[in-house]
């Protein structure tokens, strides 16, 4: 584990590996070129991390993909400026054919999917040997233990049998192993880092970054990272560069970013970043009645195989969960992707068949017709992840908005348009402008109307599936916060589904921590978040990176036991989770007797 | 308000059927379609006033003295056939009988395939599983030779013709309309219409096909030519529409065998066929631009 005043390269006379001056990168659009990236200069010294900061349109990626000589050709070419490597080979405007030498040998990147990254029908030994053989590192013979080796050197568990594997056979986080062993195959002198940990769960986040940290102390490589997240830029970091729309905004050592950022924005940004543990107080719900009231929820989807295509076994995705959320309260779900927290979500929405119970304010929905169904679905609606893809793109704003309420049959003619007027105003938008199509808005925008939508209804609960995920974090805030007033002002209560526990510090009242289809830790924010009686919560909350290059986060904890997999074959249940109650309202399950997968 | 939103105002309304009209005029290549496709209909359709000559009128003056038909020339602008008609009276006539069988067989086509296509995407299952396994073995079975046996057991006429080619033509708009339904199914602002409670009608009304309409104008135009051409094929077999009629088909056919004395009797319906089918793509490929939201200003 190294502080980033432990990062190589520190201390030493900085040797710049590449230098950046005057970049200005353009992009063809209907109304003429637009710049991306105007006048960036920086300079990358070696064996040191730097981090390209900022949100969504900064134009870092270009950036990147500009050193890389990837930018989308024809529409996006640099217009100025130049990209100079230590021994002042010049980047900019080199031919496709020059780059390729350079690309692998010299400079070599990692991007956010690893599963795109990869080729899905070839084996991971011999995407691995290709790149040593394209660039001539070794000889025929020499490639398949080269490949071992590099694979070992990226920590990769049974690396031997990960060599005749394809990448789906890989979890996530092995595949951005593989694509790091890919990127440092011909030992460059630069890694490029895109958002390489945005796609992954919080625990493999910190073992990646840890690898690529263990990986630079070894071999001396010199990191360029680019991310939004300023809790990754306060652990890998050296030096930041800071950018908004394109142009520098500030460039500082980490620390003093941190301790005392000198231009407005990047304040801005890292007073906007949620912290766990600072969060506001919340005033306390009505607890006397509950408006949702799940009793043993189970949701399991059959996996068809064979000849006859029967079901051959079930993906256990959500087994025996209970919980309740009362009128005005906040309760979250987290977990690590495919935990089963987004289908508990589904199921309250009748989206996934289920079995259990579910109670909306008092209805029980179990047994219910879809006709049955129709009045109850009016007290729980639903926002999602991503509003790009929620919101149908041929159809205004405004008229998507009215759906609901021309769905439900309750309003029509002006009425309707003015419920619709009133719901946008509500949401912070202006009635003017409901007759625009989805793609006219920004994110944080989409999101307000998929909000001003899930609103229209007046539901009394919210299913908030990741809902600020995708949103950078100043405008994720002023997300929330809307959600927050909207929860005063009608007394929503919200079951919070995310991954992100800075945000969920943030807003929950309760949570509920769930691994592998169950709840193994449920109690107030206090209590699961500052003092958690569960390994898997310890463990989670052990891998969130901290917005404070000061702190030295101690590493991961091990996992307990196996990673385990929700799927049984059929007539096979997982054990059930006995939660006991260890302090009041603070349950947590029992020790897990060791089980085989 | 981002940049993204301070844009030409007026530029997100919903349009009106004459904006879309001005943007495709606009585009010289849509343009270009449009003009041909009202000349042609044009044509056919006021026929009986344009055409120089009556179209059955074997003349005595419309062969030479050796009894060939003529080669174009100030009296018959395209010449004559081997009976002395006059071809462009013919051709306009043809337009008739090429564009009814154009749009009636392939407006079934189209309804047929995209709502085979949009049961079978959106639901899935077994009555998805039954319809997409009809329409594969309607597409391993040879369109000709079905075709040749359905014209051979019903006596040919134009709406037989009609029928004969929609029943070949909806085959791979069932195809296209199914793969893109089935993913619009999974997205997730349909999810979204179903925990809402809308009802299936409205969710495939108002939110899958309004994003079909866009492959269903492509593969539709595109189809219109096909249909054209297949008449035209037919007409060649002898199966297609029963001369004297003319259809831009069967006068190929009629005159093939003089191809090489004669060529013009084969050239001009060719052409005649080839600037149809090709007015129907541009205009198809203009309007599905012309349509998208997300594409309004790009040229």
């Amino acid at each position: 584990m190294t502080a980033p005043a432990e990062n190589p390269g520190r201390g030493d006379a900085p040797r710049p590996v590449l230098t950046v001056e005057g970049l200005t990168i353009q992009v063809a659009t209907p109304d003429g070129a637009k710049p991306v990236v105007e006048d960036l200069g920086f300079t990358l010294n070696r064996g040191e991390t730097l981090c390209l900061a900022g949100e969504s349109g900064s134009g870092k990626s270009m950036t990147a993909l500009a050193i890389m000589g990837l930018l989308p050709q024809p529409m996006a070419r640099i217009t100025r400026g130049s990209i100079r490597l230590a021994d002042g080979t010049e980047l900019a405007g080199r031919s496709e054919r020059e780059f390729r030498d350079i690309r692998a040998n010299r400079i070599s990147m990692i991007f956010q999917e690893p599963m795109t990254s990869l080729n899905p029908v070839m084996t991971i030994g011999r995407q691995l040997t290709e790149v040593l053989l394209e660039h001539d590192a070794c000889t025929r013979a020499e490639a398949p233990g080269r490949a071992l080796d590099l694979l070992r050197d990226v920590q990769i568990t049974d690396a031997e049998r990960r060599l005749t594997q394809y990448p789906h056979e890989l979890s996530g986080g092995m595949r951005q192993r593989v694509m790091i062993a890919i990127a440092l195959a011909c030992n460059p002198e630069i890694l490029i880092a895109d958002e390489p940990t945005t796609a992954l769960d919080v625990t493999v986040q910190a073992e990646v970054l840890e690898l690529i940290r263990a990986l630079q102390r070894e071999h001396g490589t010199t990191v360029l990272m680019i991310t939004h997240d300023m809790g990754v830029v306060a652990e890998m970091a050296s030096r930041v560069v800071v950018m908004r729309n394109g142009r520098q905004e500030e460039a500082a050592p980490v620390r003093a970013l941190f301790a005392e950022p000198r231009t407005p924005y990047a304040r801005e940004l890292l007073d906007a970043v949620p912290r766990l543990g600072r969060a506001p107080d919340r005033p306390a719900p009505d607890r006397t009645r509950d408006v949702v009231d799940v009793a043993d929820l189970t949701v399991r989807f059959p996996m068809r195989g064979g000849v006859l295509n029967r079901v051959k076994a079930q993906v256990h995705a959500v087994e025996g969960v209970s919980f309740r959320v009362a009128p005005g309260e906040t309760l979250a779900l987290v977990g690590e992707s495919g935990c089963g927290k987004s289908t508990i979500g589904k199921a309250l929405l009748g989206l996934v068949p289920w079995q259990g119970s579910i109670r909306i304010d008092g209805q029980q929905m179990a047994g219910l017709s879809p006709k049955g169904l129709k009045p109850i679905r009016r007290n729980i609606q639903m926002v999602f992840q991503d509003p790009g893809a929620s919101l149908d793109a041929r159809m205004t704003v405004g008229r998507q908005v009215a759906e609901p309420l021309q769905v439900h049959d309750l309003a029509r003619g002006s009425e309707l348009q003015d419920r619709v007027a009133w719901l946008f105003r509500r949401v912070g938008l202006t009635p003017d402008q409901m007759d625009r199509y989805p793609h006219e808005f920004s994110g944080g925008q989409r999101q307000r109307i998929c909000i001003a939508r899930a609103l229209a209804l007046r539901p009394k609960v919210i299913v908030a599936d990741e809902s600020v995920s995708a949103l950078d974090v100043s405008v994720q805030a002023q997300v929330l916060d809307l959600m927050r007033e909207l929860q005063q002002e009608e007394g929503l209560a919200y079951l919070f589904i995310s991954h992100d526990m800075a945000v969920i510090d943030q807003v929950a009242d309760r949570v509920a921590v769930m691994n592998l289809g169950q709840i193994v830790e449920t109690g107030s924010r206090e209590q699961v978040l500052r003092d958690p009686a569960h390994a898997y919560t310890r463990r989670l909350l052990s891998a969130v990176p901290v917005p404070d290059p000061e702190h030295v986060r101690p590493p991961v904890l091990p996992r307990e036991g196996g990673v385990g997999s929700p799927v049984w074959p059929l007539g096979q249940a997982p054990e059930r989770q006995d939660l006991h109650e260890i302090a009041p309202g603070h349950w947590v399950a029992r020790p897990r007797r060791t089980r085989a997968a | 308000m981002t940049e993204a939103t301070a844009e030409a105002p007026a530029a997100g309304r919903p349009r009106g059927t004459g904006a879309v009209l001005r943007d495709l005029l606009r585009r010289p290549r849509s343009a270009f379609g449009l003009i041909v496709i009202v000349l042609m209909v044009g044509a056919a359709v006021f026929a009986p006033w344009i055409m120089p000559y009556d179209p059955n009128d074997q003349m005595f003056d419309g062969l030479s003295l050796e009894g060939a038909p003529l080669p174009p020339s100030g009296q018959f602008w395209l010449g004559t056939d081997l009976l002395g008609r006059d071809l462009f009276s013919r051709l306009i006539l043809g337009a008739q009988t090429s564009l009814i069988i154009g749009v009636l067989a392939n407006g079934i086509a189209v309804v047929v395939g995209a709502t085979v296509g949009i049961t079978a995407g959106y639901f899935g299952g077994w009555i998805g599983g039954i319809l997409m396994r009809f329409t594969d073995l309607m597409m391993a079975f040879p369109a000709l030779l079905l075709a040749i046996v359905l014209a051979a057991i019903f006596k040919p006429s134009l709406l037989i013709v009609a029928m004969v080619i929609a029943m070949v033509n909806w085959v791979q708009m069932a195809r296209v309309i199914y793969t893109e339904t089935r993913s619009l199914a999974q997205r997730e602002f349909i999810e979204v219409q179903r925990a809402m409670g809308s009802s299936t009608l409205r969710i495939l009304g108002r939110h899958i096909l309004p994003h079909l309409v866009y492959s269903i104008i492509v593969f539709g135009t595109l189809g219109i030519s096909t249909t054209v051409l297949l008449e035209a094929t037919l007409s060649y077999l002898g199966v297609g529409v029963q001369p004297p009629t003319p259809s831009w088909g069967n006068i190929i056919f009629e005159n093939q065998t003089y191809f090489a004395n004669a060529p013009w009797l084969v050239f001009f319906p060719g052409l005649a066929i080839v600037l149809l089918a090709l007015a129907f793509n541009l205009l198809g490929d203009a309007l599905r631009d012309t349509l998208d939201p997300r594409l309004k200003g790009r040229h």
